[in-house]
C-alpha cells in the first residue's frame, strides 16, 4: 500500500502527452482527436493521446475565473499582417514576424467556434447600440458585427469562457485521455538521442502516486510565471497577483532542462493596472474613453509625449509600445507627481450627456461586468473603498514584473514557424550553437528545438498578443503536427534516460529531507536542514525585486547589480535541493517554486546578455540606458545544460517578413 | 480576497470522495477537514493557503450549499463589502454591498446554450490528411474565420 514515504510508481506509454489544461491545451485537445481519427483511418496508426492537467480544467489556467473580452479577433476587414506589425511594435520590434502572422489567419476560427459552442459575444446593430451576447444577433460567423474595445479585441460575457472551452475539448477527448489533479514537474529526454523528447513526469496532488509517461510527442503548455518578483502586496494579497498566481514557469523550465532553445526571456510584462486589485483596464480607455493623469489631472501621455521621442520608430507608432506608456507614466511617479488616477468620474459623465436613461443603466451594468467577468478581487476593494466609478476616481499602478509569452510579452520557447511566408532558412549571425536549427522552421509548427517537443500560447517566444482566443488557436496548429510527427516517426521507439526509481527520487526529494529531518527540532518551520517552499519563494522573491529591476529600485538595474543576483540565485538554486513538502500540497508549492528558480535565473541572464534597455518602462539597465538598434535589433536566446546547469546565452538575427514603415505613418484619426 | 467556508452552511459535501471546492480550486487551496483535527470542524472544507488565492471565485461559484464567501485581502480592503455571486446555468447574478451599505445588483448571461450540450464535431467535416501539412484546421472555413491575408504584404515572399 502506498503511503507518503513510499509512492506508488504509475507508469504509462502515449504517443502524444499534452501537459496542461488551458487554452492552448484545449485547443490541441479539439483539433488533435480529428487528425488522430483520420489517422486510424487513413493510415491506420491507432495514437494514444492523454492531457495531463494539474488543476480541474473546467477552471484552469490564465482564463480560469473568466474573461470580459477576447483580445485577439482580427474580424474580415484586416489583415494578418497589420496583426504581425501590431504585435511587433508593442514588443519594441523583436517578435517573429512568421508565428504572429500565422496565428493571426487561424486566430478567428477558434473564436467563431466559441461562439458555437455558446459563449456570449456582445454585438453592435445597426444603429450603432451595443448589446449583450445573449440577445441572439447574427452571430459573427454569419457577419454580425462585434463591439470593439481597441482595434483587436472585443467585448463578451465571458464569465463561462474557460467553462464552455473546457466542455468542448473534454467532449473531443473523451474523459479517458484525461488526467487531472497530477503536477507534471519533469520531462525525460530519449535515451539514444538526447535532442529527443521521450516522456514527462508528475505526481498527483491528491494520492500518494508518481506518474510517469513514455511519449513520443509531448505540448507543453503550462502557462507563464508569476510570483518570481516580489509582489507589491505581501500579506494575503500575495495571491492577487495580475495574472494567475498558479503560473510557475514550469514551461519554461521544463523546456530549458530538456535541452529546448529558449527565447527572448529578458523580456517581461508590467501591467498598468488598477491599483492593488489588478482589474483591467482596456475597456475603461478603450471603450468607455478614459484618461489616466497625475495627481494633479495632467494627462501624462500627452504631458510627456516628447518622450516618445527617444525610442525611434516605436515611440511614433500610433499606439506606442505597451513599454513606453509605462515609461511616460513612470516619469511621474518618480518625480513625485503621483498618485496616477483613472478618471473615471469624467469619462462617464461624457458618456451620459449622449445616452438615455435605460444607456446608462447599462453602461453601469458593463462597467462593472468587465471587473466581475475575469477580476472580482476589484470589485472586493470599489466596495471596500466605497468607490462608485461614476463619483470616485480610481487608482492605477505598474504592478511586479510577469513573465509570459501569450499577452504583451514575448518571452518563451523558440519553436518551428510555418514554412510558407517567407521565413529565413540561414541564421546569419555567429554563435548559435552547432546542434540547433539554423532558419526559422525545422518541419514542425510549434516544435522547439527539441525533437517531439511542442509547445503553444505562453510557451512560444518572440510573438505576443495571441491571448486567450490565440493561444486556443496555437494550441490547435501544435496538435496538427504532432500528429504530422507520429505519423512521420510511426516506427520510432523511444526510451527514457533516467531509470523509473531515478525519477521518483527526484521528484519526492522534498518529501524526503522532511521525513528525514522533522524530528531534529521541536518547531517544523525552523530546521537547518530544510527549507520550506515559502521561504524559499520568498528569497527567491527579494534577490529579483531588488537586484533584477523589480519594484523596489523602480524597475533599475546594472551589471553590478545583475552579478550579484547571478551569485545570489546560484546558492538558491543549490539550496532549492533542501526544499521540504509536509504534505502532498507543498510537494506541488516546492515543485512550483523549483520552476520559477529557473525561469527567474533565465531572465536574469538574458538581461545581463542583452546589453541595452530595449523595453523602457518595463525595466531599465542603467549602465545601458538605451536601445541600440545597431547591436541588439536582434533576438536572445539560450540554452540550459541541466548537468552543469550552466546557461549558454546568444544572439539571432532578426528579419521582418511584412512592412513595418507602415506603423509609422501619421495616424488617420 | 481569500475565500471562507461558513461552518453553518458547508456539509463536506455530503462525505464524497472530494468536495467541489477542492475538484474546482485551480491552486488546490480548498482542503476537507474530515475529523476536525485542523479547524476544530469536521467534515467542512477550508481554504489552506489563503494568501495564494486569487480571489477567482470558483470555488464560491460552484459550491452547492453556497457555503463559500469573500473577505477581500485585509492587507489591503477595508471591512465590510461582499460581493457575492449567484452561478445558473445560463446566467449569474452578483450582489454587490458596499462598507457604507450601498447595495447593487447585477445579471449577465454566461452561456446561450444548456449546459452539456457542446456537440464538438457535429456536422463538420472530418480531417483531410493530403492537407495536414497546409494552413488551416480540420475543419478549414467551416467556421468562416480564416483571414489568408493579401499575399503583397509578405516582403521576402
Amino acid at each position: 500500500m502506498a503511503d507518503f514515504a513510499n509512492p506508488e510508481i504509475v507508469q504509462e506509454e502515449v504517443d502524444i502527452l499534452l501537459i496542461g489544461g488551458g487554452m492552448a491545451c484545449c485547443g490541441a485537445a479539439y483539433e488533435i482527436m480529428r487528425w488522430a481519427d483520420a489517422a486510424k483511418t487513413s493510415a491506420g496508426v491507432d495514437l494514444k493521446i492523454k492531457l495531463v492537467d494539474k488543476a480541474a480544467m473546467d477552471r484552469s489556467g490564465a482564463v480560469a475565473q473568466g474573461l470580459s473580452a477576447i483580445n485577439t479577433y482580427i474580424g474580415s476587414e484586416q489583415d494578418p499582417a497589420d496583426y504581425a506589425r501590431m504585435v511587433s511594435n508593442d514588443l519594441m520590434g523583436i517578435t517573429r514576424d512568421d508565428l504572429a502572422y500565422d496565428l493571426g489567419r487561424h486566430v478567428d476560427e477558434s473564436v467563431h467556434l466559441f461562439e458555437e459552442w455558446g459563449l456570449p459575444i456582445w454585438k453592435t446593430d445597426e444603429n450603432g447600440e451595443r448589446h449583450d451576447g445573449a440577445q441572439g444577433m447574427t452571430p459573427l460567423k454569419d457577419g454580425g458585427k462585434p463591439v470593439r474595445s481597441g482595434k483587436w479585441q472585443i467585448m463578451i460575457n465571458g464569465e463561462s469562457y474557460k467553462w464552455i472551452v473546457a466542455e468542448a475539448a473534454k467532449k473531443a477527448l473523451g474523459l479517458d485521455r484525461i488526467q487531472e489533479r497530477v503536477f507534471i514537474v519533469h520531462l525525460m529526454n530519449d535515451k539514444n538521442d538526447k535532442g529527443r523528447i521521450a516522456g514527462a513526469a508528475g505526481f498527483s496532488t491528491r494520492e500518494n502516486k508518481i506518474h510517469i509517461y513514455k511519449a513520443k510527442a509531448v505540448l507543453l503548455a503550462a502557462g507563464g510565471c508569476v510570483n518570481i518578483f516580489r509582489p507589491r502586496s505581501v500579506g494575503e494579497g500575495t495571491g492577487r497577483a495580475w495574472y494567475p498566481v498558479w503560473n510557475a514557469g514550469s514551461t519554461y523550465s521544463m523546456a530549458a532542462e530538456a535541452g529546448a532553445e529558449l527565447t527572448m526571456m529578458e523580456n517581461r510584462f508590467v501591467p498598468a493596472r488598477f491599483k492593488d486589485g489588478y482589474g483591467p483596464v482596456g475597456a475603461w480607455f478603450l471603450l468607455f474613453k478614459s484618461q489616466a493623469t497625475n495627481a494633479f489631472g495632467e494627462v501624462y501621455m500627452v504631458k510627456n509625449k516628447e518622450m516618445l521621442n527617444d525610442y525611434p520608430p516605436y515611440g511614433q507608432a500610433a499606439v506606442p509600445a505597451s513599454c513606453l506608456r509605462n515609461h511616460l507614466m513612470l516619469k511621474e511617479m518618480q518625480e513625485g507627481r503621483g498618485p496616477i488616477w483613472m478618471d473615471t468620474v469624467t469619462a462617464l459623465a461624457k458618456l451620459r450627456e449622449t445616452l438615455t436613461p435605460r444607456e446608462v443603466k447599462h453602461l453601469e451594468a458593463e462597467a462593472w461586468e468587465d471587473f466581475l467577468d475575469m477580476c472580482v478581487g476589484q470589485c472586493g476593494i470599489w466596495v471596500g473603498e466605497n468607490i462608485e466609478p461614476e463619483k470616485k476616481n480610481s487608482e492605477l499602478m505598474p504592478t511586479e514584473p510577469y513573465l509570459l509569452g501569450s499577452h504583451s510579452g514575448c518571452c518563451g520557447i523558440w519553436v518551428s514557424g510555418p514554412t510558407d511566408v517567407g521565413a529565413p532558412t540561414t541564421e546569419e549571425l555567429p554563435g548559435v550553437p552547432d546542434h540547433l536549427p539554423k532558419g526559422w522552421n525545422w518541419g514542425y509548427r510549434g516544435m522547439t528545438t527539441v525533437k517531439g517537443l511542442f509547445t503553444a500560447g505562453d510557451g512560444v517566444g518572440a510573438s505576443g498578443h495571441k491571448f486567450s482566443s490565440g493561444s486556443h488557436a496555437e494550441g490547435r496548429l501544435a496538435a496538427k503536427s504532432m500528429v504530422k510527427y507520429c505519423l512521420d516517426n510511426k516506427d520510432l521507439k523511444v526510451e527514457i534516460d533516467e531509470t523509473p526509481e531515478q525519477i521518483a527520487e527526484a521528484i519526492w526529494k522534498p518529501v524526503r529531507n522532511y521525513l528525514e529531518f522533522k524530528d531534529y527540532t521541536t518547531a517544523i518551520d525552523v530546521n537547518p536542514n530544510y527549507i520550506t517552499p515559502k521561504m524559499l519563494q520568498f528569497r527567491l522573491q527579494k534577490i529579483m525585486d531588488e537586484y533584477v529591476a523589480g519594484v523596489a529600485t523602480y524597475y533599475k538595474t546594472n551589471n553590478v547589480m545583475l552579478e550579484v543576483a547571478e551569485q545570489k540565485l546560484e546558492m538558491l538554486k543549490e539550496d532549492a535541493e533542501k526544499m521540504r513538502a509536509k504534505d502532498l500540497h507543498e510537494l506541488l508549492r516546492a515543485w512550483e517554486n523549483y520552476h520559477r528558480i529557473l525561469t527567474a535565473e533565465a531572465h536574469m541572464k538574458h538581461i545581463q546578455f542583452r546589453e541595452e534597455s530595449r523595453y523602457p518602462g518595463f525595466y531599465y539597465r542603467m549602465d545601458k540606458n538605451f536601445v541600440d538598434e545597431e547591436n541588439w535589433h536582434c533576438f536572445v536566446n539560450s540554452i540550459y545544460d541541466k548537468t552543469t546547469k550552466k546557461w549558454t546565452v546568444f544572439k539571432r538575427a532578426h528579419v521582418d517578413l511584412v512592412d513595418k514603415s507602415k506603423l509609422f505613418k501619421p495616424a488617420a484619426h | 480576497m481569500p475565500t471562507y467556508v461558513r461552518t453553518d452552511k458547508c456539509d463536506g459535501c455530503k462525505g464524497q470522495d472530494k468536495t467541489a471546492c477542492m475538484y474546482i480550486c485551480p491552486h488546490d487551496l480548498m482542503k476537507l477537514d474530515r475529523d476536525g483535527s485542523e479547524t476544530g470542524h469536521a467534515m467542512r472544507a477550508f481554504n489552506q493557503e489563503p494568501e495564494q488565492c486569487w480571489e477567482c471565485y470558483s470555488c464560491v461559484k460552484i459550491c452547492p450549499q453556497q457555503a463559500i464567501e469573500a473577505r477581500h485581502y485585509a492587507d489591503i480592503v477595508p471591512l465590510g463589502g461582499m460581493v457575492q455571486p449567484l452561478r445558473g446555468s445560463d446566467s449569474i447574478m452578483w450582489t454587490i454591498k458596499f462598507r457604507n451599505g450601498t447595495l447593487k445588483r447585477f445579471k449577465f448571461p454566461i452561456r446561450t446554450t444548456p449546459e452539456g450540450s457542446i456537440d464538438c464535431y457535429g456536422g463538420k467535416a472530418t480531417a483531410d490528411m493530403a492537407k495536414i501539412a497546409e494552413p488551416g484546421f480540420f475543419n478549414h472555413m467551416e467556421q468562416n474565420g480564416y483571414r489568408p491575408g493579401n499575399p503583397a504584404e509578405l516582403i521576402r515572399k
